[in-house]
């Protein structure tokens, strides 16, 4: 009962927060605030921190289709919750579970799948 | 003669004394900040906690500011600040997009508009100091102790990814990304046991900040947080 009465309190809480904000956050809004700054407004990996020179592995082209369809869905999500690191690719892709959800990050690899129009290696 | 000169010059400086104090008993830190700061920057917290509020933000929060900085780097700083961040405060707002690449809109990037005089920073600077968060751990962070820097830049550089956002300036060479603050001038702006308690968990800062928050053990967090404290 204690336990339900918090969680609604929460769920009641943040619901607040969004309508006082008038907005809710989107997929795409999620992707602007984290991942622009290196794979760039248009998803094509010239974020600012890539065309600043700080990147010395070049931050993925989300919207080229023969790179992103070698890519399972399992591999994306990996990358995006856990880092580079873990898939064998450059650490300067930072890990995102700290702070995403698996809801947030389940988005977020529906999203490159629209960015690249292409489907999940198999 | 001689004596007379003395005698001028103590004269002289009771003075500058009298001047100084005088402006400063007169000067509130408070009231200076409310008529010529709080309009860009949040002195009350809490943070914004939503996407739309951070794109609104029109300086950095300085709710915290006690914890954060160093006293007299502020006294300084205030007198005339120099870039902190080469995207802004927020870059999204300074980003433009040419040939499908994105880059920050120098010219759009102002700095702090802050131009207080020495008495008024000072005033300030108090002010500001009292505004720390009560929770952070002080003493974590013996700046003093020795690390090995060559491991510290592996971590920085190879093993995180905190290079691709922030600048650092390692053996004359700047090198680094842009959408974060740039740590060139750490050891005398920051308080070393904050610059440890960002990089432990940057969204109970601000929870909507575009920095990851990255698992690290105690013993990296620290040399990180050493190497960057001697950065000047
Ligand atoms: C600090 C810069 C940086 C940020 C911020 C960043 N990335 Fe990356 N990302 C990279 C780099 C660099 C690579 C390329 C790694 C490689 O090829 O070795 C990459 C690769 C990827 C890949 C491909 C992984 C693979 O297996 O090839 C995906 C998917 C990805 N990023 C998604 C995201 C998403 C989603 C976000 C936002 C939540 C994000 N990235 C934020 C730098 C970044
Ligand atoms: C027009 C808006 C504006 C006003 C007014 C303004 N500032 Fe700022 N301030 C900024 C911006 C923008 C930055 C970020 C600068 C940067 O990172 O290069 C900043 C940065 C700062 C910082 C450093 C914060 C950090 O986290 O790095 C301090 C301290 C500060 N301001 C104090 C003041 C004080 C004190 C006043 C009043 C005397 C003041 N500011 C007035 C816009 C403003
Ligand atoms: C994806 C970009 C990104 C990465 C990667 C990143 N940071 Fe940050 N960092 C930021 C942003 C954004 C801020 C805060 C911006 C602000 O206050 O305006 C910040 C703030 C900081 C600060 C406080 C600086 C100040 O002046 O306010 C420190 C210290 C710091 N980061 C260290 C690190 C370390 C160490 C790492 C690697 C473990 C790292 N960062 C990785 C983006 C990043």
């Amino acid at each position: 009962m204690n336990r339900l009465a918090l969680s609604l309190g929460c769920i009641i809480a943040a619901a607040a927060v969004a309508m006082a904000d008038g907005q809710t956050e989107t997929v795409e809004d999620t992707y602007r605030l984290y991942c622009v700054q290196c794979h760039g407004t248009a998803g094509t990996g010239q974020g600012i921190n890539q065309t600043a020179g700080g990147l010395a592995v070049s931050a993925r082209d989300h919207t080229n289709s023969v790179e992103m369809s070698k890519l399972t869905d399992e591999e994306i999500r990996r990358a995006i919750a856990k880092g580079g690191d873990a898939v064998q690719k450059s650490e300067l892709m930072p890990p995102w579970e700290g702070v995403l959800s698996a809801k947030e990050i389940g988005d977020l690899v529906a999203l490159t799948r629209k960015l690249c129009k292409c489907v999940a290696a198999k | 003669m001689a004596r007379s000169r003395i005698l001028n010059a103590a004269a002289g400086g009771l003075f500058l004394a009298t001047a100084v104090v005088g402006e400063a008993a007169a000067l509130d830190g408070k009231a200076v900040f409310a008529e010529k700061c709080a309009s860009c920057h949040n002195i009350t917290g809490p943070a914004s906690t939503t996407f739309h509020g951070v794109l609104q933000r029109k300086a950095p929060d300085l709710f915290y500011a006690g914890s954060k900085f160093q006293r007299e780097w502020l006294v300084r700083w205030l007198q005339s600040p120099s870039r902190i961040r080469p995207s802004g405060t927020m870059f999204l707002n300074h980003l433009v997009t040419e040939d499908g690449k994105d880059r920050i809109d120098e010219g759009a990037v102002k700095p702090c508009a802050s131009r207080l005089s020495a008495a008024e920073s000072e005033a300030v600077a108090d002010y500001l100091m009292t505004h720390r968060d009560a929770k952070m751990r002080a003493g974590v962070v013996d700046r003093d102790k020795k690390f090995s820097t060559s491991r510290a830049l592996q971590l920085f550089t190879k093993q995180y990814p905190c290079v691709g956002c922030h600048r650092v300036r390692v053996r004359d060479k700047e090198t680094g990304g842009v959408s974060g603050p740039a740590l060139t001038d750490a050891s005398e702006r920051l308080n070393p046991d904050w610059v440890y308690a960002r990089i432990e968990n940057p969204q109970y800062w601000d929870p909507k900040t575009w920095m990851p928050k990255i698992d690290l053990s105690h013993e990296k967090r620290e040399i990180l947080t050493l190497f960057l404290v001697s950065r000047k």
